[in-house]
């Protein structure tokens, strides 16, 4: 894992830390962009960390590129450890899959998918090597994510599953991008699951909903008053699976402002992590259902 | 004392400088495409030069003013009429209560910024008044604006005196063929040495999908790529890449068919490999391109890069000297 630096024209340096995803090159990405927001560099304006690399805009009228790419090329020599533990936060997100929404747009675009005689989530499940459904909701849905990047569109998080990587799910984007996905659609493409925060055009397969807002520019919603993301990179993600009863009445609390997602304060040791992955997932999952 | 809108044009939109430091969230900088422009219509006004104005894309709209107001109309050669009657485009006006503001057919470049004295006071969301419609940030609630509308109009007294007029040698606008100077960089090595010297002999044309998120070219060779196993998590295509910030004037090829140079409202990050970026100091210039304009893309180093924006920053001095 050496990181690869690159101009992105003469305001943008991109920082490739890994081609492949990781969780070891996603915390390089977040501690090397907590340094870089720490030295508070002046002509810096765009701060984004994401999957496995990070991208920094600046004014070139007020720092050289030349002297920007210096200076993190030497944060980065002394970050040489990177940082393995993070402080952060666990939230459930209720998904109710296999619902009708999604469904309807499942099927108005099977001329774009590669397996137009199945649905998008019986095509997961069948290429992951899952009898059934239900035993591939249990493993989309038993085991945290890690948020590894927000963007796309406003507020989208791209999430990574925590297990080893043989264990991961991994799906085909569309064959050809649709025009239309619901809001809050629950998708999947490549290595990584995704909540679209927005109604819009989208290549991944769909494999449900929450009724969660997760972006809301008017700041309505009760727990988006202090700003509209919900997400930031570092959150770690539990599905829970919920049926249509349980999703109208959250709807409901959502749309009256009364619903409060179930967050808890953790902190991500990502060596015992590697060490353990069982265990350190269960005990991330216990903190989140201690009452 | 607002501005009526009486008829929206096309996809006509409030934006100012745009929304900088939200972008490591998805949200993107928005603002002008042609920040030039702009800049300098509301110099003929006597506003602020980051102030909110709006950008008329290949039509303009129809504009009823309740109050006496200096505007000036910059960018594309799109014609303005008070009242029936044609004025000049880079050029201070007086418009006076009851006229009506509407334009006559786009003689060439894409848009048109339109400023009034004062500014148009929408409020702000995160800092700016720039229409992001797929977020639903700024402009009018969220959206682009529409029949019926009443644009809040800031109070100023300007000194601006009509006929003010930006020489023509400082009006810029692309060239033909319109020459897009490019710093190759970002994941350049994924294409071969042939498909990248190809990319920028040859000459390409703006494709219909063009529009504030990016422009799309067609007409040249699709591009081969340098043979790999793709990464884990990077998808199967080699045009794929794991997911990744996009910077702003960047070009991705999905599939290696045709270069999509990302603008003011792309999406902020994904899974498509990029070749390199715009300069910024051309970025405006891709505001002004019609579909089917023909378009060279000009290699050139980062010297030339900061050396062409500091000629940027030179002529919008030249133009405030010229019009105070």
């Amino acid at each position: 894992m050496t990181s690869r630096y690159t101009f992105g024209g003469d305001e943008h340096i991109l920082v490739e830390i890994d081609e492949e995803m990781s969780l070891e090159a996603f915390f390089k990405s977040l501690s090397m962009t907590n340094a870089v927001r720490d030295a508070a560099i002046k002509g810096v304006t765009e701060i984004c960390p994401a999957n496995a690399s990070y991208q920094i805009k600046f004014d070139p009228d007020i720092i050289h590129p030349d002297d920007l790419m210096s200076e993190l090329k030497s944060m980065d020599k002394s970050d040489s450890q990177g940082e393995s533990k993070l402080n952060t936060r666990i939230i459930e997100v209720p998904v109710y899959y296999q619902d009708p929404w999604t469904h309807e747009t499942v099927m108005r675009f099977r001329e774009r998918h590669q397996d137009p005689d199945s649905t998008d989530i019986e095509y997961a499940a069948k290429i992951n090597g899952y009898e059934s459904v239900d035993d591939f909701i249990k493993a989309h849905s038993g085991s945290p994510w890690f948020v590894g990047m927000v963007g796309f569109v406003a507020g989208l998080p791209f999430l990574y599953q925590m297990v080893d990587r043989d264990r991961q799910i991994q799906v085909p984007k569309y064959l050809t991008p649709r025009t239309d996905t619901p809001k809050q659609t629950i998708g999947f493409g490549g290595s990584f699951s995704s909540i679209y925060s927005v109604r819009g055009a989208g290549g991944y397969q769909m494999f449900g909903i929450t009724p969660m807002t997760i972006y809301d520019s008017s700041q309505q919603t009760s727990y988006l008053k202090d700003f509209m993301v919900f997400f930031k990179p570092g959150d770690i993600v539990k599905w829970k699976p919920i049926n249509r009863e349980e999703y109208d009445q959250i709807l409901a609390k959502v749309e009256a402002g009364t619903y409060q997602p179930k967050i808890r304060e953790v902190t991500f040791d990502l060596e015992a992590f590697n060490q353990d992955i069982d265990a350190t997932n269960a005990k991330l999952l216990e903190t989140l259902n201690a009452s | 004392m607002p501005v009526k809108v009486k008829n929206k044009g096309l996809a006509t939109s409030i934006q100012d400088m745009g929304r900088p430091g939200y972008f490591h969230l998805g949200i993107p900088i928005s603002g002008a495409m042609d920040r030039f422009s702009l800049r300098v219509a509301n110099m003929l006004v006597g506003n602020d030069e980051s102030a909110a104005g709006l950008e008329a894309v290949f039509m303009g709209p129809e504009l009823e003013f309740t109050e006496d107001a200096i505007i000036a109309v910059t960018g594309g050669e799109l014609p303005p009429k008070i009242d029936g009657e044609v004025k000049e485009t880079w050029t201070t006006m007086r418009i006076k209560a009851g006229q009506t503001l509407s334009f006559d057919y786009i003689r060439h470049g894409a848009r048109a910024y339109i400023a009034i004295a004062g500014g148009i006071d929408t409020p702000q969301s995160l800092g700016s008044r720039s229409t992001y419609a797929i977020g639903a940030l700024g402009g009018i609630d969220g959206r682009v604006i529409e029949n019926g509308d009443e644009l809040p109009i800031g109070s100023i007294s300007t000194n601006m005196s009509e006929g003010t007029s930006v020489p023509k040698v400082l009006r810029r606008g692309p060239g033909s063929p319109a020459e897009l100077r490019v710093l190759p960089g970002l994941y350049w090595h994924r294409i071969t040495h042939e498909a990248g010297e190809r990319f920028f002999q040859e000459t390409w044309k703006v494709a219909s999908e063009a529009d504030r998120m990016g422009y799309r070219f067609k007409g040249g060779s699709p591009l081969e790529f340098v043979e790999r196993k793709q990464p884990f998590s990077a998808g199967s295509d080699p045009s794929n890449i794991t997911d990744a910030p996009y910077a702003y004037g960047s070009i991705q090829v999905p599939g290696g068919t045709e270069p999509i140079v990302l603008h003011r409202d792309a999406v902020s990050g994904g899974g498509f490999f990029t070749l390199g970026t715009v300069i910024s100091a051309d970025m405006d210039l891709i505001g002004q391109l019609q579909p089917n304009i023909e378009t060279k893309f000009v290699k050139v180093n980062m010297q030339t890069a900061l050396s062409a924006r500091k000629e940027r920053a030179v002529m919008l001095d030249s133009i405030r000297q010229a019009v105070a």
